[in-house]
């Protein structure tokens, strides 16, 4: 496979732009949920970022570990989804700053 | 071979079985039972030592080293050459002593089937006389220091436990019990700390604590003076002198001998420094004299023996006039090697002995407790075995060890048998005034006793937090259920068995009448404790004068000058107050009315008595003198020096000196006459009920002192017992409580403190969580990039 036409730069900006999105999701957001969306578009920003860097080296490598980074997070999207819907079964809210009972 | 002395692993086990067995079955079995078990666990041991005097004798004396069954080897490093196996002696020296202890031991347990009788916790006090026994044997019977040592800690253990063993009794007389247990405990410890020195010494200096080893040639008197007493004592010496060196087959004494008559001096390593090896020894037989002057209570460390009066009176006997204080003899006894070869150690143990002697014979004549008396005698009498020892008299010291112990353990056991006696006739007393309501005929007499020391009790019950007791109450050691008389007059609910002292002598007079049997046993052992032609203690006081007295006028040596003197002032003394004993016990009328309704003992004291009185009577036979002895009739000259050589390497020759004999009977004689002409009315007390020296302005203050036992508790109590117990509460309250009490608080206190702060950090709330984390992966990014970081700063 010939390398991309587009510079490799590129796909790093644009994939440290995602990121950073996707962290400031993750601390601004009140909503659980929304929370999980960020964090995933962490992950995928960090996909993107294997990819581009496999197609450069031309290593199939990066690629199959964006296999992996893919199957994790749906995982964990499982669980923290079970997670939410059962503190909300318990608190009614899924609002992170009332869920604060670990306090002290 | 002497395969018979195989056997002797069994006399230390045979106490052993009998303990346990009383401990076990104690209760189940009665208390005829549990005497008899007691007492066979210890006669069989006496055959044993009887069978073993026999098979001495046929093979030649020739010691026997006998390894225990299924024991092999008990301390045994040999990467390090340490090995200190538990071997069990068989010699002249340690069957005489076996004898003494299972003989006395015996008559002893016989004569407790009748005086603990009724007593609640009877089986114990047969378990602990048994455990002793067993211990006395393992220190008499060991081959090696550490073994005695041993037994050595095990008899002041059982020392202890039998001396308290009246702990319960109340009104804080069982209080005074246990605080004279450990005060005998703690004063026995100091000198337990110089003999285990002495054995540390020991060790580091031979290689070995073995007295002997299997095998090893028999040890000779160097022929010729060793160098040893015109070494110099310098404390460090330039290493030209060849080290000792521990040498392989020899034991302690035999490696002395040689390596003192090798013919040059020697010196001991000790890491840089370089010790001749007559001053090792002089220092380890001063470590062993502290030892020796701790168990046989001599100056300084005899405060406890009085004290231990309060134990019951076979306790008293057997341990503190028969064997336990007689360790220490033996202890120099068997080390004489090491004694003789240092003479400034052996000069030191003469004048300490009969400065004792002196002091405490002293002392008794102004005690009024008839076991206070027979207690300062024991340290008298104690005095004279060590100081004959010192002086190198060995075997004669041995030879008044064995006769004290006759006569000292009769007068023991007529003590108690006077004081069941007393307490008897209190009782029916009591219990006849009972059916009055009014005065007991007893307390009539008591209100007369003027300027006594004894010092009420209930004042004293419960409040027992020192170790040891001030003056008055050490006087006071009733050990029978009675307390001394206080000087206010007694009032009528007061005057039951609490006021009523059996032991004091005041309450006695006349029981010749109603006690004949004690009387005139007692009347043997005071005769022959005193020094009396034809009775044992005349034979065996007259050697030890007669060796002080060769050792000062004609070998020249101070340290006999001074002994003889003292220890002619001290059997005037013995003889004094013994008179003065018999007369305020025996003779003259009954002062109270319990001694007027005393009775004679039961069979099962009385014979024990009986058949000490005969011993003391023939004792003297045991080392007559060459001028005295018929061996056509069989009598012997000089048995016991003659069996005792064959262990003792250094024997001094003696040689009877008639002029000397007549001396100290004369000197016995005296005292005893001054005393009848003192105490000699039916009588002896003043009108206001004291000692009638008191009454003559030239002598009141020789009763009063000695009364006061020159107040030596009181010395000690001011200048060791009071700073110690200030410092340790100073130690406890301020340093312990408040500073490190405080301090480990303070660290407990910071942790939870910042405990506290910190868990503020926990806010709960994720966001938190999550932007601490993202500073945390920035400051990781940062340093890992960090050189890629100034590269690009810098490019």
């Amino acid at each position: 496979m010939q390398p991309s036409p587009v510079p490799i730069e590129y796909f790093v900006i644009l994939s440290a732009v995602l990121f950073v999105m996707g962290v400031l999701g993750v601390l601004v957001r009140r909503n659980a949920i929304m929370i999980f969306m960020s964090v995933e578009l962490m992950l995928n920003a960090a996909n993107l970022s294997l990819v581009a860097f496999a197609r450069q080296w031309g290593e199939v490598n990066g690629q199959l570990f964006v296999f992996f980074v893919m199957t994790v997070a749906a995982a964990e999207v499982a669980v923290g989804l079970a997670l939410i819907v059962a503190i909300f079964r318990s608190k009614k809210s899924i609002d992170i700053d009332e869920l604060n009972s670990m306090q002290g | 071979m002497n395969t018979f002395a195989l056997i002797v692993p069994w006399m230390v086990f045979l106490p052993l079985i009998g303990m346990l067995i009383n401990l076990v079955y104690g209760k189940q079995m009665g208390e005829r039972a549990v005497g008899i078990v007691a007492s066979a666990a210890v006669g069989v041991p006496f055959l044993i030592a009887l069978g073993l005097i026999i098979t001495l004798s046929q093979t030649n004396f020739a010691p026997v080293i006998v390894n225990p069954p299924l024991l092999d080897g008990w301390i045994s490093i040999p990467s390090a050459a340490i090995e200190i196996p538990w071997q069990f002696r068989v010699d002249t020296l340690s069957v005489t002593m076996m004898l003494v202890i299972t003989g006395v031991g015996f008559l002893i347990h016989i004569y407790s089937i009748g005086y603990m009788h009724n007593d609640e916790r009877y089986p114990r006090f047969f378990v602990y006389l048994n455990l002793f026994i067993a211990f006395m044997l393992v220190l008499v019977t060991a081959n090696n220091y550490l073994m005695m040592f041993v037994g050595w800690e095990g008899v002041g253990l059982c020392s202890f436990l039998l001396i308290g063993f009246w702990f319960d009794r109340k009104h804080g007389e069982g209080w005074r019990n246990s605080n004279a247990a450990r005060k005998a405990f703690i004063v026995n410890r100091v000198g337990d700390f110089g003999f285990m020195l002495a054995i540390m010494l020991t060790f580091w200096t031979f290689g070995t604590l073995d007295y002997t080893k299997p095998n090893e040639a028999p040890i000779v008197a160097a022929a010729a003076a060793s160098d040893t007493s015109a070494a110099p004592i310098s404390l460090f010496n330039s290493s030209t002198t060849p080290i000792v060196k521990p040498i392989a087959g020899k034991g302690v004494f035999g490696q002395t001998e040689q390596w003192l008559n090798d013919g040059t001096p020697h010196s001991v390593r000790f890491g840089a420094t370089d010790v001749p090896l007559t001053s090792v020894l002089t220092l380890i037989t001063l470590l062993m004299v502290i030892g020796v002057v701790g168990k046989s209570a001599q100056i300084p460390l005899f405060t406890w023996l009085p004290d231990a009066m309060a134990g019951p009176t076979p306790v008293s006997a057997l341990i503190h006039a028969a064997t336990m204080v007689t360790a220490g003899i033996y202890l120099i006894t068997r080390s004489n090697v090491l004694f003789h070869a240092a003479p400034i150690t052996s000069a030191l143990v003469t004048i300490i002995g009969a400065a004792t002697a002196a002091y405490a014979g002293y002392i008794a004549i102004g005690q009024w407790d008839i076991k206070k008396v027979l207690a300062y005698s024991t340290v008298s009498q104690l005095g004279f075995m060590v100081a004959a020892a010192g002086i190198g008299a060995y075997t004669v010291a041995f030879f008044h060890l064995v006769t004290h112990a006759f006569f000292k353990g009769l007068l023991f056991l007529g003590a108690g048998s006077v004081i069941h006696g007393m307490e008897h006739g209190h009782h029916a007393l009591t219990h006849a005034a009972h059916d009055d309501t009014g005065a007991h005929g007893s307390t009539g007499t008591e209100g007369d006793h003027g300027t006594s020391l004894h010092a009420s009790s209930e004042a004293d019950s419960g409040s027992h937090s020192d170790v040891e007791h001030g003056a008055a109450e050490h006087t006071s050691e009733g050990a029978t259920g009675a307390h001394g008389v206080s000087n206010t007059p007694i009032p009528e609910e007061r005057a039951t068995e609490e006021a009523f002292d059996p032991q004091d002598m005041r309450n006695m007079g006349g029981l010749r009448r109603k006690m004949p049997v004690t009387y005139w046993t007692y009347l043997i052992g005071t005769l022959a404790l005193s020094g009396i032609f034809p009775f044992a203690g005349f034979w065996s006081k007259d050697d030890i004068l007669g060796s002080t007295f060769r050792a000062g006028v004609i070998s020249g040596r101070f340290e006999g000058y001074i002994a003889f003197g003292l220890l002619l002032l001290a059997a005037f003394f013995t003889a004094f107050y013994m008179w003065r004993q018999i007369r305020y016990v025996f003779l003259g009328s009954t002062r109270t009315a319990a001694a007027e309704h005393a009775g004679e003992s039961s069979a099962w004291m009385t014979v024990p008595l009986i058949v000490l009185a005969v011993l003391a009577t023939v004792g003297g036979l045991f080392n007559l003198p060459a001028v005295f002895a018929n061996p056509g009739a069989n009598i012997q000259p000089e048995l016991l020096t003659r069996w005792l050589g064959q262990t003792v390497t250094y024997v001094p020759e003696s040689q009877f000196n008639v002029v000397l004999a007549i001396v100290a009977l004369a000197v016995a004689l005296g005292g005893i006459l001054i005393a009848n002409y003192v105490y000699g009315r039916a009588n002896p007390l003043t009108k206001r009920g004291n000692d009638p020296l008191v009454a003559r302005v030239e002598t009141r203050q020789v009763f009063n002192l000695a009364n006061a036992k020159l107040y030596a508790d009181e010395i000690y109590d001011r200048l060791i017992v009071q700073p110690f117990v200030r410092t340790s509460r100073w130690l406890s309250n301020f340093v312990d409580r408040q500073i490190i009490d405080r301090g480990f608080m303070g660290i407990a206190g910071i942790v939870r403190w910042s405990g506290q702060r910190l868990s503020g950090v926990q806010t709960g709330y994720v966001r938190t969580y999550t932007f601490t984390m993202l500073i945390g992966v920035v400051v990781v990014l940062i340093i890992i990039l960090f050189p890629l970081l100034r590269l690009l700063a810098g490019g």
